[in-house]
């Protein structure tokens, strides 16, 4: 098992130093670095863009987006997810209803977004709420409708008031379910907001990484995306460790 | 209730839903940003389906799209396969597939534009990046879910690794690797559509800024909702391929 781990750790970092490897060989041997800038230059780029200013001033705009945009999808997607959750009849109405709306890439409805709130933050922050609100309501849904109905009938048979049956049945059983709805939101609402920022935005880091490809200047543009992709797996590798511990208790 | 009564009130809210729209484009909304769906269906023909130019854009979004797709499907499934196969493959290579995968791609697509140009190179590779993730992580899913048992019995009554993988693994990973490939469509046609959006030389994504740059929001609306409508019938068709496939478990 031990030796295992081993062989795996060994495989990934060599997966991993030959990406960079390639990275650095091609950029010696001739390939345009109008194409593939080499990896110092990149570097420098990065620290340019940290002690500038620059990655601040357009993470602010990001981050202030992804916030608003999730809290809008959390609050909804809940509050909807639990009230259709509360009757069979709403779920087999609702729930395939939610699940082809989210099998739509909602990307085609951008350019809607843009014209009815305009270039700035907000057509982001709808777009991306939007999107992000349909897995949150659909775990919620799958969360609360799916509680055994053994449980609910033990406890109501001991006499929990509905206050404490859903303190202590409803929501162990479908917290799981629904925080896994957040997470992939989460990662959903991050998605949407770069992605709408890159189509049409005045400031922000879509907006940035898409100015400097413009510009031509690609040294930064690798730059942004190694920040982005940094961020991104930095997260990820938070939420896949957090679900670790959550399936071991 | 029965499936038809909870049919009735599916549509029943629909064409309420319609109805609010209609009303409210109509009678409240004085903004020229909103279009009822009377508009919307008198923008699709002729304004929009019957010009040329829109007609060819969506065939060669409908092209790429499933270039796209077959690109995904083959090269993620090989990758699949080929990984899976050894146990220390899968471990070691899966965690770098899901992070890859959560990395928001759109923060690229500048970058497939600078490698790729503006053609339909860049839609292709953009809808592959997206699409070939889900497949192989489904893959290596799927695969993982097949009966250990079942493996060695097969192994053990002499199946070849060629037969092992056509009559034991490949079966047992219908569902799981189907639920991949409907995920790969749609996120296919969200890389073709967001590279479409963002070059917008004379295909989908010139007609939707032409449409919204002079504030027609009918056409804009009747030509998404063609995209739409051919994403959820492209999604369909997988569905029915899927049901063909796992017609050996009833």
């Amino acid at each position: 098992m031990r030796h295992d781990r081993l062989i795996v750790h060994s495989i990934q970092l060599t997966l991993f130093a030959s990406v960079f490897g390639a990275w650095y060989i091609a950029t010696n041997s001739g390939v345009r670095s109008l194409l593939l800038p080499p990896t110092d230059l990149v570097w420098r780029e990065m620290q340019v863009l940290w002690s500038s200013g620059r990655l601040w001033s357009a993470a602010v705009v990001t981050l202030n987006e992804i916030w608003q945009a999730y809290s809008i999808a959390v609050i909804a997607g809940i509050g909807v997810g639990f009230l259709v959750s509360r009757s069979r009849a709403l779920v087999r109405i609702f729930e395939p209803v939610l699940t082809g709306m989210f099998a739509v890439p909602l990307t085609l409805f951008f350019p809607l977004f843009v014209v009815f709130f305009g270039i700035g933050p907000e057509s982001k922050v709808a777009y991306a709420a939007t999107q992000c609100f349909f897995p949150i309501a659909l775990n919620t849904i799958a969360g609360f409708a799916n509680v055994d109905e053994l449980y609910l009938r033990a406890s109501r048979a001991m006499g929990a008031s509905s206050l404490s049956q859903f303190r202590y049945v409803y929501l162990p059983a479908a917290l799981p379910v629904t925080i896994t709805g957040l997470r992939i939101g989460f990662f959903i609402c991050i998605a949407a907001v770069l992605g709408g920022e890159t189509l049409a935005a005045l400031s922000g880091v879509g907006k940035s990484i898409a100015l400097s490809a413009e510009l031509m200047e690609t040294a930064r543009l690798f730059a942004w995306i190694a920040y982005v992709v940094t961020l991104s797996v930095t997260l990820n590798l938070l939420a896949l460790a957090a679900e670790r511990r959550g399936d071991e208790e | 209730m029965s499936a038809r009564q909870v049919m009735l009130i599916r549509l029943a809210l629909i064409v309420l839903l319609f109805a609010l729209w209609e009303l409210y484009a109509r009678f409240v909304s004085t903004s020229s940003l909103v279009a009822g769906p009377s508009d919307v269906a008198l923008a699709w023909w002729p304004k929009v389906l019957g010009e040329p130019g829109v007609r060819i854009a969506v065939l060669v979004t409908l092209v790429e799209l499933v270039v796209a797709f077959t690109l995904s499907v083959v090269f993620g499934m090989l990758i699949g396969i080929l990984v899976g196969l050894s146990n220390i493959g899968r471990r070691s290579v899966y965690p770098v597939v899901l992070l890859l995968y959560g990395i928001p791609q759109a923060i690229m697509l500048p970058l497939f534009v600078l490698v790729f140009g503006i053609g339909p190179a860049v839609k292709i590779a953009f809808g592959f990046s997206h699409g070939i993730f889900p497949v192989i992580v489904n893959t290596l899913a799927g695969m993982r879910n097949v009966n250990r048992l079942m493996v060695t019995g097969a192994t053990a009554m002499g199946a070849t690794r060629v037969q092992l993988v056509r009559y034991v693994i490949f079966p047992h990973m219908v569902a799981t690797v189907f639920a991949g490939l409907r995920l790969a469509m749609t996120l296919t046609l969200l890389g073709v559509v967001l590279a479409e959006i963002f070059v917008s030389q004379g295909g989908i994504g010139f007609y939707t800024l032409a449409y919204s740059e002079t504030f027609n929001p009918a056409a804009l609306m009747a030509l998404v909702l063609t995209l739409a409508l051919m994403a959820i019938a492209l999604n369909e068709l997988v569905r029915l391929v899927e049901a063909r496939f796992s017609r050996w478990k009833d």
